[in-house]
């Protein structure tokens, strides 16, 4: 691989001027420059204790990460000012509409991004150590060793020419030096666990004889082979039907209970957030608008565009009402609006005094002046507004 | 009582596959959709829900004739349109239109959005020359999007908007009937919750009656007053929305239900019953014997391997009510309570 180019790559003292030239993106450069450093200099400081909803020690740190993507239209701005983090054992839960940022955060967590493509900076740190600026051949000893992945679309994420058992087995002596038949007791062990019926049989098939749920256990399986320590599931359960779903969904919960792991789950599903994560974190244009544990999230939020989407979605358990649909398109990334990128479809805008939502991007803040629920909105009232008006339209 | 517009008896739709290997001519078929009946009520919704492979989408293409059965009869208005040659069938084209799920692929991309309309319009002789771009434009605007818009193409527009233009695609020919094969699916909660709502001001203002082709069980309560479950291609459970949803009988009902994830819990609700059905749905090409879901069915016994259960209303069940079990009993709590 070729050497990575050193502007590219984060290093302290740049953080200053890549900063600047993120903010320089919008038509309100100087104001914005102002609103961007105000809040990455205080959330910096209050996460610099790793503070993450749970209180624990996390073993993934993700701080003031910023993807950006230079295109023939300009600087597509994917992911901005990002922080978060995840202990071992618990589940984090990133939620957004496509195009908000949450595969492209997460894939940089891999180091999976076209080195001459992408502009990373911030920090990325896994265990204590630092993720950006490694060397492909670095990143290759950590990736599906301690952090590993499980796609959206097991059809096209297995290979079609190799037998499930071949893959498990290539993905397990990359990181093991032992010997082929180790490896395949290996892979029929976890073959086994994810309750893929017949494992010897199965480990001798190819991904076209698997059905789709099957699939999606085999990908699991493998992305658990080396006992990793972090695994992020982008969407694990989109492409399968609900009893299916369900299945893996329990699968997944348990095997975090054998294995102790560290879970990102990126997903729209809000139920499946209810039913799979501790903390939740609400993505917006590439920015983080909420963050707290599942249940400030999901039965206290604090911010407009969860408002938004709880109210958009039509449950099993629901009275029949009219739905209340977040109006308009999500903005686009490479023209975002000034001041808060959700205020063109924001209701409550008038509510906030002055010009403020479109001259300043509120910072991500405590809901309750402390604590670890924050949400990125100029609302004063947001807890009442909540309690009054949203929530019984919730049921 | 409103009038029936639709009725479908008994449709079959068996693909026979064919086999390279072997000697002789195989007579395998895949049997997608085999034996489904339901009746359409005038501005009436029905929900068709099941998995992938249950046979609905089939079903929807069969009723538009974009797939003709193999057996069965589709009556529209008491005419079968089942087996009608395509010259006797444009006239019922237009009473029955169809939205397909994906926004992408259905539009052509090299037509701009005033051609894709007014195609339909031309087919059936609907509007005269020189006033297609005002039908056009009204269209546009039926369906919320920016009438100044119709000289684009389809690239030019978001999932949401493009969907848009596939009902406005739909409405042109003024129909009685929509299929509408998961029109959401495909697009984010809140520009599916927007689609939604487009829907039902269509339902209620224009009297379109709708087939709602869907696996999202939440979306399906909040759009059909009546619902029909399918599995392996047959209907397995057949009611009104709240018999469905409040006291479903057959074990696949509700686990379908069941597995449905919900917001409920985190706000204190407490948690439903979980069914865990185990396995996948057999193979269409050579279903089990008596009822199809008894392979992952927890209440099978010896009688559902020989007898195949009929759809029928069960003694204990509300009228209109129907079933296919052997062992159907109500079990009210797998949504959470219902307001």
């Amino acid at each position: 691989m070729s050497t990575p180019a050193p502007q590219d790559r984060q290093v302290p003292e740049d953080r200053k001027d890549s900063m600047a030239d993120s903010a320089a993106t919008p038509p309100a450069a100087t104001d914005a420059v102002a609103a961007k450093r105000g809040p990455s200099v205080a959330t910096r400081e209050r996460r610099q204790g790793s503070i993450n909803p749970s209180g624990e020690t996390p073993y993934l740190v993700v701080e003031d990460l910023a993807v950006k993507f230079p295109t023939a239209d300009g600087l597509v701005s994917a992911v901005n000012g990002l922080s978060y983090s995840v202990p071992l054992g618990r589940t984090l839960a990133i939620v957004g509409e496509s195009g908000s940022g949450k595969s492209v955060s997460s894939m940089a967590v891999m180091g999976l991004h076209d080195r001459k493509r992408t502009r990373i900076t911030g920090s990325i740190r896994l265990g204590g150590d630092e993720m950006i600026g490694l060397s492909e051949n670095d990143l290759m000893k950590i990736r599906g060793d301690a952090v590993s992945m499980v796609f959206q679309d097991p059809q096209s994420s297995l290979h079609p020419l190799y037998t499930i058992g071949n893959q498990l087995v290539e993905g397990y002596r990359v990181h093991h030096k032992v010997s082929k038949d180790a490896a395949k007791k290996r892979a029929l062990e976890m073959l086994d666990l994810v309750g893929i019926p017949n494992p010897q049989r199965r480990f001798g098939q190819y991904p076209h004889e698997f059905s789709g749920g099957m699939r999606q256990r085999a990908m699991i399986a493998m992305s658990l082979i080396n006992d990793p320590k972090l695994v992020i599931a982008d969407e694990p359960t989109t492409a399968l039907d609900v009893t299916v779903q369900a299945q893996i969904l329990d699968l997944l919960n348990n095997l975090q209970k054998e294995f102790g792991s560290a879970i990102v789950l990126i997903t729209h599903d809000l139920g499946v957030v209810a039913e799979m994560a501790d903390d939740v974190l609400v993505m917006y244009a590439g920015r983080c608008v909420e963050y707290g544990t599942a249940e400030d999230v999901l039965a206290n939020p604090r911010m407009p565009y969860t408002w938004g989407l709880l109210e958009s979605i039509p449950t099993v358990s629901a009275a029949n009402e009219r739905l209340r649909p977040i109006t308009g398109l999500p903005p686009s990334l490479l023209n975002l609006p000034s001041g808060c990128s959700f205020r063109p479809r924001c209701p409550y805008v008038d509510r906030v005094k002055g010009e403020l939502c479109s001259t300043e991007l509120p910072e991500l803040l405590p809901v309750d002046g402390a604590g670890a629920h924050v949400s990125r909105c100029h609302l004063h009232d947001k807890a009442s507004i909540y309690e009054a008006e949203v929530a019984p339209r919730l049921g | 009582m409103s009038e029936t517009l639709l009725q479908v008896r008994d449709l079959k739709m068996h693909f026979p596959i064919k086999e390279a290997a072997g000697l002789g001519r195989t007579k395998k078929v895949v049997q997608a959709v085999d034996g489904v009946s339901f009746d359409l009520k005038q501005s009436a919704s029905l929900g068709l829900v099941g998995e992938s492979g249950c046979g609905k989408s089939t079903t929807g293409r069969m009723i538009t004739r974009l797939l003709t059965p193999t057996a069965g009869q589709i009556l529209f208005k008491g005419t079968d349109i089942a087996q009608l040659k395509e010259r006797d069938l444009r006239p019922f084209r237009r009473q029955l239109q169809i939205v397909f799920q994906d926004p992408y692929s259905s539009l052509n991309p090299r037509q701009t959005v005033s051609n894709i309309i007014s195609t339909p319009l031309r087919v059936h002789n609907l509007v005269k020359k020189g006033k297609e771009l005002a039908r056009v434009q009204e269209l546009l605007e039926r369906v919320g999007l920016n009438p100044e818009h119709h000289n684009r193409y389809p690239n030019e527009f978001s999932g949401g908007q493009r969907q848009r233009i596939g009902i406005a695609r739909a409405l042109a020919v003024e129909p009685e009937v929509i299929i509408a094969d998961e029109p959401v699916s495909a697009l984010d909660v809140s520009i599916q919750a927007q689609v939604m709502n487009l829907l039902e001001d269509l339902r209620r203002d224009l009297g379109i009656a709708f087939v709602f082709i869907a696996h999202d069980l939440g979306v399906v309560r909040h759009f059909c007053d009546e619902v029909a479950v399918m599995y392996l291609g047959k209907i397995v459970e057949q009611g009104s929305r709240d018999q469905i949803y409040n006291a479903p009988q057959h074990p696949y009902t509700q686990a379908l239900l069941s597995a449905a994830p919900d917001l409920g819990t985190i706000r204190g609700v407490p948690p439903k019953e979980r069914i865990r059905l185990v396995g996948d749905v057999p193979s269409p090409i050579d279903p089990p014997s008596g009822c199809r879901f008894r392979t992952r069915c927890w209440k099978a016994e010896d009688i559902c391997a020989t007898q195949e259960p009929l759809l029928e209303i069960k003694p204990q069940s509300t009228p209109g009510h129907t079933a296919a079990c052997h062992f159907a009993e109500p079990k009210v709590d797998l949504t959470a309570a219902s307001a």
